[in-house]
């Protein structure tokens, strides 16, 4: 295995100073021999977070400025379809110099060779994130294909207020868990507790996550997929139930209904990550200030361990010109100290790199919790717990078939095992599909 | 028979009839092709090209090797027809093309016959405010098919609708809409509402360009109002009906955005709930360009049998009563 990753990073390498090769006689036929890497540069940026462009601004105004690198913010949707734009800008060799990844997409990036290698250039930012983060932009190999930029670890999110008047308390493991929802049940029939959503793929990921589970792994060449290991079976096996026995709701969330019933106490508790304050301000903006925070449930007493649900990175495409300047911007976007400040407060993100969460930036708690003083120093303690999570190639089929599966299992209160293995199976079928070698 | 049926039907473009060759001759052989020029580089560059290139990715996958990291790990190659076999083997596939009949066998004979019996009461004499009405009738076609939807979709959640607070008052049942059978009828009521007034306007022009002697002569035979209606009105918009009826049915076969955007708000309606559907999950979800195109052809040669099958039904059907 080592020898292999060797010897595929040689032969990127030497694709890479080929290319650069090119670019060179191109730059030097046109103007006298100057040279691209400390030469002006101009970066196209594909991005989603709002107020990037002001943040970029700042780099352009300044850093950009004295180095001569220029960068274009191009806003983009995000999610999954900006994952393909990506992919056909590169087949036509038109793709943009830097874009933002979520973590679970760039395995799909990395395999259809659209986002580089920026080891050389950006490898010693890995001091400035939490392990588990940074192991995600390398998958596991010794290549540096994206520099974190936000993350998203999970927590239990609950109105204070209703627990209060239901006499329950805030769970610590997820048997304590289905006990509140079901002793909400018994006090009030026509409130639940939560819902469990199949329109999300990313919650059950993070939750998967947090039991253990590694739903991609590599043996050899050969890829191992995990989705319906025993750690996720667990988690299946606990939502299906409370949602067979009717513990808690089963329809869909970001749905208007679904808003209501948060904004009028219907729902009185939510799973979700560090980003929460943000939906529940549009989506439940009677109820600020009875929302609290605190760690996800755990599977065992005395544990500490949560999921992530969420987060992005930039990375530096292969299609690009000048992938030291690239890389140079990406790691100032990420890790200096202006650059995230402006990030938090134009973007709203939850920055990746670990002296920016307790940064001035985060020291008042979001509008929205202003009951709860300490909420972005008790994120930060959460966040260095993230379980380390494993991401293959084809996340987005995975992440269809869960929300199709788990949908109808949902729909029908009948076995999410059944879903769980539906979700196995076609994820196994599409990496034969495209030819994959897939450990049993 | 068989000579009118080889006659081209008006609707598949058939240029009209050539010019004599006495006089074709006098104007120098190039000029026709020189007047061809335009439009048929516009058809080979946005109409031949693009189908082409579709049909190309869909005789091509990409295999990857090993772990599939790093550059060249993947390649384009050959799949002859192995898209297409798994296309048509593909249960997936074949369950949403029945939901699709089911919809349709819903969404057509509903809004045709609403659309001609709005165009039959406002070509009547005894109607009133007949602009208003009218315009009334076809105001949901301006309103974008997404929107519609949204709209519908608002209307149907039994937490935010107005029309479920009315039924709770009342102590009505409330049906769930957005799933199992209801949500046909759900799904059709937004195409329905939206496509009716578009119908309705293509039937009533036809009925206005009847001559008003007709009914006279009609009406001094006897013929009440009804008898008009059935034997004189409808015969005479038959050809209206059909080509309603032919879009009718591209219309349905192409549905896409009333489930899509209804999707969110249920669990019921899959990713791949409609063959189009399907074909969007592998282009954008799954990043399948070959099997989405694959997909996409299948469609399409689907929807040229149905609607040109039935166009020549049609044709040959009232070929057969002018032969009469």
């Amino acid at each position: 295995m080592p020898t292999n990753t060797k010897h595929r990073r040689f032969v990127a390498t030497a694709v890479a100073v080929t290319l650069g090769a090119t670019t060179l006689a191109a730059c030097g036929s046109s103007d006298d021999d100057s040279d691209a890497q400390s030469g002006p540069a101009k970066l196209t940026y594909w991005t989603w977070t709002p107020g990037m462009d002001k943040v970029v601004d700042l780099w352009n105004k300044g850093p950009g400025k004295e180095q001569q690198i220029t960068v274009t913010v191009k806003k983009q949707a995000s999610g999954d379809t900006l994952v393909t734009k990506i992919l056909t800008a590169h087949k036509a060799g038109k793709g943009p110099d830097l874009v933002q990844a979520e973590y679970q997409a760039l395995p799909t990036l990395v395999s259809n060779d659209a986002v580089a290698d920026i080891a050389d250039e950006a490898g010693e930012a890995k001091d400035d994130f939490a392990e588990g983060v940074w192991q995600q932009t390398t998958l596991g190999s010794d290549a540096v294909y994206a520099i974190p930029q936000d993350i998203g670890p999970m927590m239990f999110y609950y109105r204070e207020d209703l627990f209060k008047e239901y006499g329950l308390t805030v769970p610590t493991t997820w048997d304590k868990f289905a006990k509140t929802a079901r002793k909400l049940k018994e006090e009030a029939p026509d409130v639940d507790l939560t819902t469990f959503s199949a329109n999300d793929s990313g919650l059950f990921a993070g939750l998967a996550q947090q039991a253990g589970a590694q739903w991609w792994t590599t043996e050899g060449q050969k890829w191992k997929v995990g989705i319906d290991d025993a750690a996720t079976q667990k988690v299946a096996d606990f939502w299906g139930g409370l949602v067979a026995e009717g513990a808690i709701d089963n329809q869909p969330m970001y749905t208007p209904a679904w808003n209501k019933a948060l904004n009028t106490g219907k729902q009185i508790a939510w799973v979700s990550a560090v980003w929460a304050p943000g939906t529940l301000t549009t989506a439940a903006p009677d109820t600020a200030g009875k929302w609290k925070m605190a760690p996800l449930p755990q599977w065992s007493k005395g544990e500490e361990t949560t999921g992530s649900w969420g987060g992005s990175s930039t990375a530096v495409t292969t299609d690009s010109d000048n992938k030291g300047a690239a890389a140079k911007f990406a790691t100032w976007l990420n890790t200096d100290r202006e650059a995230l400040a402006a990030l938090a407060k134009e973007g709203g993100i939850y920055p990746a790199a670990t002296t920016a969460q307790l940064s001035d930036a985060f020291a008042e708690p979001p509008a929205y919790f202003s009951n709860q003083p300490d909420f972005y120093t008790q994120a930060a303690a959460i966040a260095k717990t993230t379980a380390p999570s494993a991401w293959g190639p084809n996340v987005n089929v995975a992440y269809t078939s869960f929300k199709d599966a788990f949908a109808a299992a949902a729909k029908d209160r009948s076995d999410f095992g059944d879903a769980l293995k539906t979700m196995q199976e076609s994820t196994v079928a599409d990496l034969e599909k495209q030819g994959f070698e897939v450990a049993e | 028979m068989t000579s009118t049926r080889k006659e081209p039907s008006g609707v598949t473009g058939t240029p009209g009839g050539r010019p004599s060759p006495a006089r074709a001759r006098s104007r120098g052989r190039g000029a026709p092709y020189l007047f061809l020029l335009p439009a048929t580089v516009l058809f080979a560059l946005f109409f031949a090209l693009p189908i082409g290139y579709a049909l190309w990715l869909s005789l091509h996958k990409v295999e990857v090797k090993g772990l599939g990291l790093g550059a060249g790990a993947r390649q384009e190659v050959w799949a002859g027809l192995a898209n297409y076999a798994d296309a048509l083997t593909d249960s997936e596939l074949l369950a949403g093309a029945l939901r699709v009949v089911g919809y349709g066998a819903i969404v057509v004979p509903v809004m045709l016959g609403l659309a001609l019996v709005f165009a039959l009461m406002l070509d009547s004499e005894k109607v009133r405010l007949t602009r208003f009405t009218r315009l009334a009738i076809f105001l949901p076609y301006a309103v974008p098919g997404v929107v519609a939807a949204l709209l519908w979709g608002f209307l149907y959640l039994p937490d935010v609708s107005p029309f479920y607070f009315v039924l709770d008052k009342l102590g009505l049942p409330q049906p769930d809409l957005l799933d199992g059978g209801p949500l046909y009828l759900a799904l059709s009521n937004i195409a329905v509402w939206g496509g009716t007034g578009f119908n309705m306007i293509v039937i009533y022009t036809s009925l206005r360009a009847i001559p008003h002697e007709v009914y006279e002569a009609a009406r001094l035979d006897g013929a009440t109002p009804l008898q008009i209606a059935l034997r004189i009105k409808i015969p005479m918009v038959a050809p209206s009906l059909v080509l309603t009826f032919f879009f009718s049915i591209i219309a349905t076969l192409q549905v896409f955005s009333e489930p899509t955007t209804l999707k969110p708000l249920t669990n019921s309606v899959s990713t791949t709930w409609s063959p189009l559907m399907k074909v969007y999950q592998d282009a954008f979800g799954k990043g399948d360009i070959h099997s989405a195109a694959a997909g996409a052809v299948l469609i399409a040669v689907a929807t040229l049998v149905l609607s040109f099958g039935f166009l020549r039904v049609a044709n040959s059907r009232s070929q057969q009563e002018e032969a009469r």
